[in-house]
């Protein structure tokens, strides 16, 4: 992708891997449980990343890979649209 | 020997270092961020603070500065290096130790003395295991955290070096860990022993002013004990 007309929004989720416990999660989740929404199964809370870029897919992947999560406590999610 | 301290832009216990290492007769200085040479120096310091305001993760900024590139290259010419609560969290996020600093299981940043027990050995560190040391830890992300795997081959390694532990040395039912860090550890070292990352601040536990002597001064003399043995 080149040139103005190209600029991409990537939102990026990170969130704990499953298993790593996540206080802030946790705490929500007890909260919500307090105020009678028993349904609540989980809570988890995590960090939303808006990058505008004229790149690509594999170049946010490998921004995240690099930077924006770490592999040994976090996952990602990528959706790419429209700036 | 002289020991050089890395500043980053939010470090905030350099000077604290500084001067413990005074204390024990060091001579120390200090490495900007900025600067690409390690050269002069025969061991580093990370000291804690908040590096790059912690922003996105702890330490996760400060990975990329110019002289971690040197640091990188020192450790792995087996150049001994020590990184205190935030130098422990940039270490892990720079993959010179392995697991991640998580967030105090109980959302408190934590300021306090605490008990360690001297788990294993490594360059910063030579005592006999089972000594119990006291210092304090200043922190809100202490929660170690890393696999089953890694955790197997760091205990059959020796390389949990320090454990929060009870005054006797022994381990609380529930954890001794002011912070809910896995198998209550507080510092481990790469395979090599060069490299060592803890939470709690052995250079605050060196100057008499203080308060706490009880065992800091080991974790700095230890490493020029060593370096004038292997000449360095």
């Amino acid at each position: 992708m080149t040139g103005k007309d190209a600029m991409a929004r990537f939102e990026v989720y990170v969130t704990y891997k499953r298993g790593i416990f996540d206080p802030p999660g946790a705490t929500a989740e007890r909260a919500l449980k307090n105020l009678g929404y028993q349904g609540v199964n989980s809570v988890r809370i995590g960090k939303y990343i808006q990058i505008d870029a004229d790149t690509d897919l594999a170049t946010v992947t490998e921004m995240c890979d690099r930077l924006l999560a770490n592999p040994v406590i976090e996952e990602y999610r990528i959706v790419e649209g429209e700036a | 020997m002289r020991l050089g301290v890395v500043v980053f832009p939010g470090s905030n216990c350099e000077q604290d270092v500084v001067h413990a290492a005074g204390v024990l007769g060091i001579d120390a200085g200090y490495v900007w961020h900025g600067d690409t040479d390690l050269s002069g120096y025969d061991a580093v310091v990370l000291p804690g603070g908040f590096s790059y305001g912690d922003y996105l993760r702890c330490g996760a900024v400060a990975r990329f500065s110019p002289i971690m590139s040197e640091i990188v290259r020192f450790a792995e010419r087996g150049g001994p290096v020590m990184g205190i609560c935030n130098g422990f969290q940039i270490l892990t996020e720079a993959h010179l130790l392995e697991g991640a600093l998580l967030r105090n299981e109980g959302l408190k940043f934590v300021c306090r003395p605490v008990h360690l027990r001297v788990d294993g050995s490594c360059d910063w560190l030579d005592l006999p295991l089972g000594t119990v040391v006291r210092m304090p830890v200043n922190h809100n992300e202490g929660n170690y955290h890393c696999d089953a795997e890694t955790l197997a081959r760091l205990d059959a390694e020796g390389r949990v070096v320090l454990r929060y532990c009870e005054p006797d040395g022994s381990r609380a039912q529930g954890g001794s860990a002011p912070n809910g860090a896995l198998d209550d550890i507080a510092g481990i070292c790469n395979a090599r022993g060069n490299v060592f990352g803890l939470m709690p601040h052995p250079e605050r536990a060196v100057d008499p002013l203080v308060g706490t002597t009880t065992g800091g001064g080991a974790f700095f003399t230890a490493i020029v004990e060593r370096l004038a043995r292997v000449g360095g």
